[in-house]
């Protein structure tokens, strides 16, 4: 179906294009004054969301201990493959040595990373977690291999309630006799 | 007692000193009054408030590689920046930026406040700023290249057509005032109205022809980004591009000169002391403060329309030159010339 289209009839001072020229002149000396929507960023953050996939990092439990047993899960779901662990034993006279491993080294590879947050959702401990760093830079291609150090410095502590030395009828954790029933219950 | 040669010299480098030093500005002006009409705050990191920023740029370029393309004609790729570039820093020569500087320790007569007080003033302006389309056209054609060529050919075209409604629109002034010269012309002026508003006519088709004349937007045809990539300096880069970029915008400081020169009085404003020949140091230099800000007034607008108006095609602008403003420059002529025959008798 063909459709008429309207047009309207223009004045002969409304064909002269000065109308329509004024009323932007107008429009933009309007919005001189105006509010201005630049973020200046690098001093300021764009808000991100919760969910929002940054770097991966390794957290610490409240305690300070290193959430991480060295599974190897995250290694082995990592699409790109940018996760390297180099995993230790616990020593038997460690306070906590019913975790048994723990990584000697932990290496995220930074240019390699997609950030699709596999690592975090396979994580049986909730050791690994995607902060909300987004921009990160480097000079080197070493610069961005990101060893255990520096994603446990990225990761900080994370305030929850899983962990691994936790089991049920366990005491919180700063009873005095903790490390004790640990043991016990290693032994057990 | 200075030499009158020195004294010339030193009121050339201040002149181009000055200019120079504004057209820098206007670049920044640019930049800042386009992000304030999109709502953002524009170059704000060199220095305060970015008023650093034309140094950056200028170092910028300075330190940028200057390319020259294997398959340029060598000679007249090098010649046109200059081209481009120097007429408007000789046209600037004869328009009076004050009355006079009375400075009796440096000269017994007052300096007048323009380099060359010439009597045929505007012709020599339109002389020497039609061989600005030579720059464009010579790098168009030198670079050997398609876009910058399509961007030679439409300027060519455009500053030709629009020289001529330039041209005539100003006839009426002259008419009016009757002389060339363009201290005569403030002087007229200051004494009677600003032709401005008694030659509005005038005045709207030289503001116009003299957008087409600077190439600037809405008639940037030449440039025209989007089609041409950058038109006839594709091909340039470090100072020769910095070359056509400032003599782009030195054309739209001498464009605004004239205009505040021709129509807005100038230095003078219409009341006592600022509307006769300065007889205080103190007064010349406010003649000159008053003439610079007219002029800076002009190229506001000029960046405030830049920033509005979408481009005109090709055959608009043309029709509009050719068709539109050619007639209408000459219903002027006659229309002015049969009411000053009224008047006068």
């Amino acid at each position: 179906m063909t459709m008429q289209v309207k047009r309207p009839k223009l004045t002969i001072w409304e064909r002269t294009y000065l109308p329509q020229i004024l009323h932007g002149l107008w429009l933009t000396l309007k919005h001189i004054p105006q509010r201005k929507f630049t973020r200046q960023y690098p001093e300021q953050k764009p808000p991100l969301h919760g969910a929002y996939r940054g770097a991966p990092t390794l957290v610490k439990d409240p305690e300070g201990r290193v959430k991480c047993v060295s599974c190897q899960l995250c290694e082995f779901v990592c699409p790109p493959k940018a996760i390297r662990i180099t995993p230790t034993e616990r020593p038997d006279d460690a306070p906590d040595a019913n975790v048994e491993k723990e990584p000697k080294d932990f290496v995220i590879d930074m240019l390699r990373c997609i950030y699709c947050g596999y690592c975090e959702e396979v994580c049986p401990e909730e050791a690994i977690f995607l902060k909300q760093d987004f921009a990160i830079t480097g000079y080197t291609r070493e610069e961005l291999q990101f060893h255990k150090g520096k994603l446990l410095e990225l990761g900080g502590v994370q305030p929850d309630s899983i962990w691994k030395w936790k089991f049920k009828g366990a005491p919180p954790p700063d009873a005095p006799d903790a490390p004790k029933r640990v043991a016990e219950t290693a032994a057990k | 007692m200075i030499p009158l040669l020195l004294i010339h010299l030193i009121k050339i480098a201040c002149v181009i000193g000055v200019m120079l030093g504004i057209v820098a500005y206007t670049v920044l002006a640019e930049r800042k009054i386009c992000a304030w009409m999109q709502d953002r705050i524009g170059p704000n990191r060199v220095g305060p408030f970015g008023l650093l920023q034309p140094l950056a740029d200028g170092l910028k370029f300075v330190f940028k590689e200057d390319v020259l393309p294997h398959h340029v004609n060598k000679v007249y790729f090098t010649l046109a920046p200059m081209i481009a570039m120097i007429p408007a820093l000789i046209t600037i020569a004869v328009v009076p930026w004050g009355s006079q500087l009375v400075i009796p320790s440096i000269s017994h007569d007052p300096i007048p406040g323009v380099i060359a007080d010439l009597n045929v003033g505007i012709l020599f302006v339109f002389a020497i700023a039609s061989l600005g389309v030579y720059g464009i056209v010579l790098a168009g054609w030198a670079s050997n290249s398609k876009y910058p060529f399509l961007g030679g050919i439409r300027s060519s075209a455009q500053m030709i057509s629009y020289e001529v409604c330039l041209g005539l629109s100003v006839v009426p002034v002259f008419m009016q005032v009757g002389s060339l010269n363009l201290m005569k012309v403030v002087e007229y002026q200051a004494q009677h109205t600003w032709l401005g508003f008694t030659q509005p006519l005038s005045l709207f088709i030289f503001l116009v022809s003299a957008f087409a004349e600077t190439n600037r937007l809405p008639f940037d045809l030449p440039e025209a980004e989007q089609e041409l990539v950058g038109g006839y300096h594709t091909e340039y880069s470090s100072m020769k591009f910095a070359m056509f970029f400032l003599g782009e915008y030195a054309a739209m400081f001498v464009a605004s000169a004239l205009m505040a020169t021709l129509f807005l009085g100038g230095w003078s404003l219409p009341f006592a002391p600022f509307n006769a020949r300065a007889q205080t140091l103190n007064v010349g230099l406010l003649h000159i403060a008053i003439f610079l800000a007219k002029v800076c007034c002009f190229l506001f607008f000029f960046i405030w329309v830049r920033w509005t108006i979408p481009r005109f095609r090709y055959d608009q602008l043309m029709g509009l030159g050719w068709k539109i403003f050619i007639p209408l420059t000459l219903l002027n002529i006659l229309i002015s010339g049969v009411v000053l025959a009224v008047i006068t008798k």
